[in-house]
């Protein structure tokens, strides 16, 4: 408190900016994002670029003309196998609490078998990292969102935890957090009272890597496919364009971003 | 008791409240140093000192909208990288976390009595480094591409 007049003083001498006032900064800031991201960007120089904007314009962040999606290869998922559900605990720093009905689950294997024939199939399910994901209609806040790249995630910043996203998924792929945590992953904040779910490893993403559990299986069994569906010429699509694959639930319309192929 | 005119008993009154606020203001310099911020470990700050205790809670919330929204991810420059320049050591070789009242950020928090609501979720010290082993077995990203681009190959024969 004692160095007030101190701090405004030289902040006023360096930047003249409207971004040093004290009181109103806040509101500025916040008015200032009511406008377009452009107007970010061109006032990024003289204002943001004390903030993070400055440099943020070098990374380019998530692409438009980029969709991420998944592919995964039924055929070659093994029932006992579970690596690739390990290594996203692993990663993001979930794990049981102890109350099997509430734990977190943002992958899990499941067994499916035909009663007639009696054939059974072992496969991944996770946020399925839909086109038009009811997980973001019915958000009250708008923490649930989807990325321009197609990659669904929630906001924990908006989060209230009211829990309609979990309601409306028809995969079950978002779980909520019921107890506090300590020591969580620098690179996936959780937190009590917010939902959570597949992120598709957002960070490893967005670094060029691929997601944890496709990493995992390609040791294993490399029955998941990480890439740009958007993009004919990926591996992914070409696979996708010369095989029959599905979508679970591919009648609800929602358009998932991963798909099974030998299911 | 004499008689005094109104004047002299505002003055009065004005002697005994500036020698009360005198003595309150020397009382409260002399009995309270303000908080003990820890020393930093890194090298310099994304801003100057002064700056940084104005407008740090604006530049996290800048920043963490970039980034949870819209992908732009700067590396050095998110809350994971004050925590860990910010990190205080526990004696043991390990940081202390936010629950300890030598935490860097809760240090001035609780000098001010302002609620910290970051640390809820996020990590409020570095991931120790023994915690790494018990990670997957993290081949390098370029091995795993690798193995993926072999997947792709076999499938297309």
């Amino acid at each position: 408190m004692t160095d007030r007049p101190t701090t405004c003083g030289s902040a006023c001498t360096c930047a003249p900016t409207s971004n040093v006032d004290p009181i109103d900064e806040g509101r500025r800031g916040f008015l200032g994002s009511l406008g377009a991201a452009s107007a970010m960007t061109v006032l990024a120089p003289g204002v943001t670029l004390l903030a993070f904007g400055g440099e943020a314009t070098a990374a380019p962040g998530a692409s438009a003309a980029k969709r991420w999606g998944l592919l995964i290869d039924v055929s070659k998922c093994t029932e006992g196998c579970s690596d690739c559900v390990s290594a996203c605990s692993s990663e993001h720093g979930w794990k049981t609490t102890g109350h099997p009905a509430t734990d977190p689950q943002w992958i899990r294997k499941v067994k499916l078998r035909d009663p007639k024939s009696g054939a059974t199939r072992s496969a991944p399910v996770m946020c399925q990292h839909c086109a038009e994901p009811p997980c973001a209609d019915v958000c009250p806040t708008g923490a649930s969102f989807k990325r321009a790249d197609g990659i669904v995630l929630v906001d924990r910043h908006r989060c209230i935890g009211c829990r309609y996203c979990m309601m409306a998924c028809p995969y079950k792929a978002r779980s909520f957090v019921h107890e506090a945590l300590e020591d969580q992953k620098p690179h996936a904040p959780r937190g009590m009272g917010t939902v959570e779910g597949c992120t598709l490893c957002v960070h490893r993403v967005d670094k060029g890597e691929v997601p944890a559990c496709v990493q995992a299986c390609a040791q294993t069994g490399g029955a998941i496919l990480f890439g740009d569906i958007a993009d004919p010429n990926s591996e992914i699509s070409k696979v996708i364009a010369t095989y029959a694959t599905i979508q679970i639930r591919g009648d609800l319309g929602v358009d998932p971003g991963v798909r099974y192929r030998n299911l | 008791m004499a008689r005094r005119s109104p004047f002299l008993r505002l003055v009065l009154v004005l002697a005994i409240l500036a020698i009360a606020g005198l003595a309150g203001i020397v009382g409260a310099h002399a009995g309270d140093a303000g908080p003990v911020i820890p020393k930093a470990t890194g090298g310099t700050c994304v801003a100057p000192p002064e700056e940084m205790r104005r407008t740090h809670m604006s530049l996290l919330r800048h920043g963490r909208d970039l980034t949870v929204r819209e992908g732009e991810r700067v590396d050095g420059k998110g809350l994971a990288a004050c925590v860990s320049c910010h990190a205080v050591s526990d004696g043991k070789g390990g940081a202390v976390t936010v629950s300890s009242p030598q935490h860097f950020c809760r240090a001035c928090h609780d000098y001010a009595a302002v609620k910290l609501d970051c640390f809820e979720c996020h990590a409020s010290r570095p991931e120790p480094s023994n915690k790494a082993s018990d990670a997957m077995p993290d081949g390098h990203p370029t091995a795993a591409v690798a193995a993926l681009a072999d997947y792709a190959r076999e499938i297309a024969r």
